[in-house]
């Protein structure tokens, strides 16, 4: 995993509470077995019509969303499925953060083992972000800091364990492996 | 001073803690149960590849496929190849990685094969007190044994198939205290709609739940897997019920639960598990099973639920709840009952076991479900299958002028070539009705088995209570 220390980007905004996974990936676009290419099928039956033409209103498909590495999203971000073929998706179509008032929980934890941010904001800050689209904001993940183009900073939660693994490009798997003779006195006690 | 109450919860989590959580880390947690299918799979199996690392505990890992996987008997005993290229080469490849890892495949031949959140429990293997996981988010209907089941994603499969481990952080609890009973015509299936009505869609994040009270203990353990099963659509990642007579009657004797003197040593050890008097939950909810109807889905997610006989509400300036209601094609103020639908589902690891066939096919015995309509039945499992032709349901079914296909997942979510067509209404006994969740532009309607049966009959939403 690539370290995640900053980003500054503009937002693209998806005001709806409770975008579930199907709706982020459909479920006929997991018979695959590789995690690559999945930005394609990204929110494909918003994003595209039934002849798989793009819908120029969908907020990914306006001109000025081209570019922007973060996504505003309503309540609930990610409920539904376990497939992490959702942050795969997003981060293959280049978004590398989502904030939200609310993520669902399984959602946050696979995308916290992918190096997509997840940032739950206050319903102020949320409100201010889905008001204005395109606006360049930075995260900063050792401060764990959203600042707005005021200036004004706002705090999310990142616990310190998440924190240290975004920070460092951990792998958790490695940080389980270490743990090996623990797991092994386990199995001999239980 | 005297230990406080624990949970069922608690004990279960306690119980498997290799190293407890601190303010710097999670705690390493011990999984007993790792369940693996075609779809959430082959990018954990890679990582493996990759580092040149075994599975742990093949012995604690059971694959099957289901997901994407047909259910038209041709193509699963037939000789035909399956339809989909890409589900073929991903059946393919969770032969080759169960092979190439010692890991067992109940693959689609397989007399044991079904959905995996069926076969669990029907084998044995899903026990009380163990820590069960799959890559897949119903994986919570396993909690109905007293077990804490949880779906992960697919690094996560990957973490377990390594080390037989995750890292977790300690949810909070919440029980859902269920009491009064159950009215003629009302099932699992309409109390756990209710429930997650009441909770919210987002209402148990970050939660174990605990189903308790008198209803709960009142259901039988097909039943308690459809409340379990939905947890998820409340946000919760498990939903637990304390095992009672009524898990241990169930579990006796199946092929894979504990013999013998080893069936006594255990069921020593799970009478241990329930919660205790006292013992604290961070919060809770009560719910009054008497006052429960048969409910029915009008919108785009499971909370979007409704008493057949209500009306769909009016959510003034709620941009989303407005596009969900132009997406089903229905309209507030009116009601759900009568509307058309042209398909009808039966099926899922919601209510695909034998118990839900039997409750369908009791409202069809002897009649014809209404001309144009399609009609799939599909058993969760193939033993599922083989117990509902052994008692003639199958002929039930295909006398209505249903279709009774090979088990799996089916129309749940229309990735192996069940899918309903765009625009169309689907009344389905599955677990979301998410949009596309059924096929890119289906409309899905989600009830419960009798609903879907009445329903079937008339091609509209039916109240089942009318034909019983």
């Amino acid at each position: 995993m690539q370290p995640f220390t900053t980003l500054t980007s503009r937002t693209v905004v998806l005001p709806d509470a409770n975008i579930d996974t199907d709706r982020i990936i459909p479920a006929r676009f997991l018979t695959t077995t590789t995690r690559a290419g999945l930005g394609e099928h990204l929110f494909a039956d918003w994003r595209y019509d039934e002849h798989r033409v793009a819908r120029p209103d969908f907020a990914l498909n306006r001109p000025d969303a081209a570019g922007c590495a973060i996504l505003v999203a309503g309540a609930n971000f990610g409920c539904g499925s376990s497939r992490e073929h959702a942050p795969w998706a997003l981060l293959d179509y280049g978004l590398r953060a989502v904030i939200s008032t609310e993520l669902a929980d399984i959602f946050r934890s696979n995308a916290l083992k992918n190096g997509l941010l997840p940032v739950v904001v206050d319903e102020r800050t949320s409100a201010w972000l889905m008001a204005h689209p395109g606006a360049e904001i930075t995260l900063d993940v050792a401060a764990t800091t959203l600042t707005l183009p005021s200036g004004a900073a706002v705090r999310f939660p990142l616990e310190r364990f998440a924190q240290h693994c975004l920070l460092e490009g951990v792998d958790e798997l490695g940080f389980l492996l270490a743990r090996g003779a623990e797991i092994e006195a386990y199995e001999r006690r239980a | 001073m005297a230990r406080a109450p624990q949970t069922l919860f608690d004990k279960v989590w306690q119980r498997h803690e290799v190293a407890a959580e601190s303010a710097a880390t999670p705690a390493v947690l011990y999984i007993d149960l790792h369940l693996v299918h075609e779809v959430t799979s082959p990018q954990a199996f890679a990582v493996l590849r990759e580092r040149g690392l075994p599975v742990r505990r093949p012995e604690r890992t059971l694959a099957t496929m289901d997901h994407s996987t047909p259910t038209q008997t041709a193509q699963v005993f037939g000789g035909a190849p399956i339809a989909i290229d890409s589900a073929a080469r991903q059946v393919a490849q969770l032969e080759r990685n169960c092979a190439d890892f010692g890991v067992e495949l109940l693959a689609l031949r397989h007399a044991q094969r079904g959905i995996v959140h069926v076969i669990g429990p029907e084998l044995g293997l899903s026990q009380p007190g163990q820590t069960i996981v799959c890559g897949d988010s119903h994986t919570s209907t396993h909690g109905a044994l007293g077990a804490l089941a949880f779906g992960i994603g697919t690094t996560e499969v990957g973490h377990v198939l390594a080390t037989q481990c995750l890292l977790q952080r300690k949810p909070r609890t919440l029980a859902v205290e269920v009491h009064g009973a159950l009215a003629r015509g009302v099932t699992a299936k309409d109390l756990i709609l209710a429930a997650i009505v009441q909770l919210g869609v987002d209402g148990g994040t970050g939660h174990v739940i605990e189903y308790r009270g008198d209803t709960i203990r009142a259901l039988d353990m097909e039943e308690r897997m459809t409340v379990c099963n939905m947890s998820i659509e409340a946000g919760a990642r498990a939903g637990m019920i304390a095992p009672d007579e009524t898990t241990y009657a169930y579990l006796a004797g199946r092929p894979r639960a504990p013999q013998g003197a080893a069936w006594e040593r255990a069921l020593a050890a799970w009478r241990t598990l329930p919660s205790e008097p006292g013992a604290r939950f961070d919060r809770e909810v009560h719910l009054d099973a008497a006052r429960v109807e048969p409910m029915v889905t009008y919108g785009t997610n499971p909370g979007m639920a409704i008493p057949i006989g209500g009306e769909i509400p009016h959510r003034q300036g709620d941009a989303a709840f407005a596009r969900a209601l132009a997406y089903m094609g229905l309209s507030p103020g009116s009601p759900i009952k009568d509307q058309p639908v042209n398909v009808v589902f039966v099926g899922s690891c919601t209510n695909g076991r034998l118990s839900d066939l039997r409750s369908a096919a009791q409202l069809l015995r002897g009649k014809r479900i209404a001309a144009g309509l399609r009609m799939l039945v599909v058993p969760g499992s193939q033993q599922v299958k083989h117990a509902a032709e052994a008692e003639g349901l199958d002929r039930v079914f295909r006398d209505a002028g249903a279709e009774w296909r090979e088990s799996g997942c089916s129309m749940c979510l229309g990735m192996n070539g069940d899918v309903v067509a765009r625009g169309e209404y689907s009344l389905s006994t599955s677990n979301r009705n998410f949009e596309g969740r059924q096929g890119a532009g289906a409309r899905t309607l989600l009830a419960s088995p009798l609903t879907a049966a009445a329903s079937a009959l008339r091609g509209r939403v039916t109240d089942p209570r009318e034909l019983m």
